[in-house]
């Protein structure tokens, strides 16, 4: 089976620091996949790669067999690539119903000329995305503040809305990146239950960066261990747990206990 | 009476004239910012070039406005829009693209501006010269006098053709980008960009059709301001000198990246200087019996001389900043 991310020997430096060392993965269609690793480790530098945030120094990057590397951001979208945002990222003066009614693709509107020639089909369209906003914000459990500006939601709340951004159009894989970092424990198991949801209803296939170890071993099969730059070890969170050289990467050196 | 005529005549009328064309051209300033982060020098002359081809147009299809009871110069301005919009997409094409896809710094593309601002005026005054030309080629402004119904009024209510042209052109431009940012996806996708470049990408608005975009809204309001400008007066090759500090003024004070307050801000520049420059002597003659000498003999009583107009946007520039550096609107985001 084509895998729905590969990463094929990509490096990637910043000045004289080699941050992405010759990395190859790849995440399984269908898959929860979880990555982790030591801070410093490149998870992050690797999302925005693959995202198309960030240019590869070299390597290549296939989306369901297609080749992806450096395009950018918005066209990857439009392949069905979804991103969130480490640092919760919103439109700040746009309300929480806007910054998802500003997600799902080719709408009508969009066009220089559709916009004007055909408002009728331009406002069934914009009926059509703001009942599926509504239903997602009921979703998320942002009801409440759906009127408020988002940028004046708390750091939780942009965290539910990038995941709700999620589910304004059908993606094919997502990146996750730290999403429950800030979230509060009860919406933490609302958070897991929904990316469960939507990888066994809808499809989805999710890469996951995580430091919360529960929430990796609650959600992700198989987890993806990443350290100075590239693969260390892959398997199940068992495997990943008893493996003497995870714990090291993690906790530095075991002391020996006879000196 | 005939004061408060003349103080209509030379305050309201004028001032908003001038708060218009401020707000038209400072609107575009304040575009160009919200969406690539420069102060976009260049902007006058583009203004000016507007200008120019309009005049070019008028002189190559003299008597063309007659069919539609139309100065010639304004049945020609949306093909002038079509040109400048044309210019401003070509220039950021040219000069501005290679930069940004260096992830230059913002003062680079400053400076850059600057030059396009250099290169532009030269251009134009190779073409046009150095003196003045009227855009009234084949016609003739037309004035309108209001007499006001008063038996003691005197002095008409002064406007002409082209300041209540450049009124109605103004409130259609102001009307239309309103509806275009709030109402459009493409606009609302617009203030999505000004708002959050990297998540307007992952949400897949495709960055360099908004740039573009800009761009085309850009010039065609800056052709329609400086139309608007050398209709009033004349054409000048040089007019983009005396137009940039006070929509700079203008787009700052509204709060810079904020369309609604490069509006507010250009009108509050424009009654700015028309109130400086206004001889207040004028108000004060009908009760010259009950003044004391010294004031009712004060020959001109303006606040500064016409001659130091331009001083007025700075000052107003520098009190906003002191006052309220991020303008009276919190600009940024449009």
């Amino acid at each position: 089976m084509v895998p729905m991310i590969d990463v094929q020997h990509v490096n990637k430096a910043f000045g004289g620091l080699q941050v992405i060392n010759d990395c190859s993965l790849s995440v399984r269609a269908g898959s929860i996949t979880g990555l982790i690793g030591p801070n410093g480790a490149g998870k992050s530098t690797l999302f925005n790669i693959i995202a198309g945030a960030l240019p590869l120094d070299s390597g290549r990057v296939l989306l369901n067999g297609e080749e992806i590397t450096n395009r950018p951001a918005n066209e990857l979208f439009h392949k069905g690539l979804l991103r969130t945002f480490q640092i919760a990222h919103e439109f700040s003066h746009m309300t929480a119903l806007e910054n998802l009614m500003m997600v799902p693709p080719a709408q009508a509107g969009e066009g220089l000329f559709s916009a004007w020639l055909k408002p009728g089909l331009v406002r069934s369209q914009e009926a059509e995305v703001r009942r599926r906003a509504l239903e997602v914000i009921d979703f998320i459990g942002l009801h409440h503040v759906r009127n408020e500006l988002a940028g004046n939601l708390s750091g939780g709340q942009k965290k539910l809305l990038e995941l709700g951004r999620t589910m304004m159009t059908d993606a094919r894989v997502v990146l996750l990146d730290e999403i429950a970092a800030g979230v509060n424990r009860t919406l933490l198991g609302d958070l897991v239950e929904n990316i469960e949801r939507l990888n066994r209803e809808m499809g989805y296939t999710f890469l996951v960066i995580e430091h919360d170890m529960e929430m990796i071993a609650r959600l992700c099969d198989p987890v993806i261990v990443l350290a100075q730059g590239s693969v260390m070890v892959e398997g199940s969170i068992e495997e990943i747990q008893n493996n003497p050289e995870v714990i090291e990467a993690y906790f530095g050196a075991p002391q020996d206990a006879t000196t | 009476m005939n004061e408060l005529v003349f103080f209509i005549n030379n305050v309201i009328v004028a001032g908003s004239v001038t708060g218009s064309i401020y707000a038209i051209g400072a609107v575009g300033v304040t575009l160009v910012f919200s969406i690539m982060r420069f102060a976009h020098f260049a902007h006058a002359d583009m203004m000016t070039f507007g200008a120019f081809m309009v005049l070019l147009l008028t002189l190559a299809f003299p008597g063309a406005g007659a069919f539609l009871g139309l100065p010639t110069a304004v049945v020609m301005l949306p093909l002038a829009m079509v040109l400048t919009a044309g210019l401003a997409v070509g220039i950021d094409k040219v000069f501005y693209k290679p930069l940004r896809a260096h992830g230059v710094k913002p003062i680079v593309m400053v400076i850059a501006s600057l030059g396009v601002t250099l290169m532009l005026q030269g251009l134009i005054r190779v073409f046009a010269g150095t003196s003045g030309e009227n855009l009234y080629v084949d016609d003739r402004k037309e004035i309108f006098r209001l007499a006001l119904p008063f038996e003691s009024v005197r002095a008409p209510i002064v406007v002409t053709e082209p300041q209540i042209i450049l009124f109605v052109l103004t409130i259609i431009c102001i009307v239309g980008l309103h509806l275009f940012l709030s109402r459009s996806r493409l606009g609302k996708a617009m203030r999505a960009m000004s708002d959050n470049p990297d998540l307007a990408r992952a949400s897949g608005i495709n960055n360099n059709l908004i740039v573009a975009v800009t761009w085309v809204i850009v010039g065609g309001l800056a052709a329609i301001a400086g139309t608007l400008l050398s209709l009033d007066v004349t054409f000048k090759p040089d007019l983009s000198f005396f137009l940039l500090l006070p929509i700079f003024a203008a787009a700052i004070v509204g709060g810079v990246g904020h369309p609604y307050g490069a509006i507010a801000g250009g009108f509050l520049v424009g009654f700015a200087e028309t109130l400086a420059v206004f001889n207040w002597g004028v108000l004060l003659r009908p009760f010259r019996d009950s003044l004391p000498e010294w004031l009712a003999n004060a020959g001109n009583l303006a606040f500064v001389g016409s001659e130091y107009k331009i001083v007025v946007p700075f000052f107003i520039l520098v009190a906003i900043l002191v006052w309220r550096p991020t303008g009276i609107f919190k600009g940024k985001v449009i």
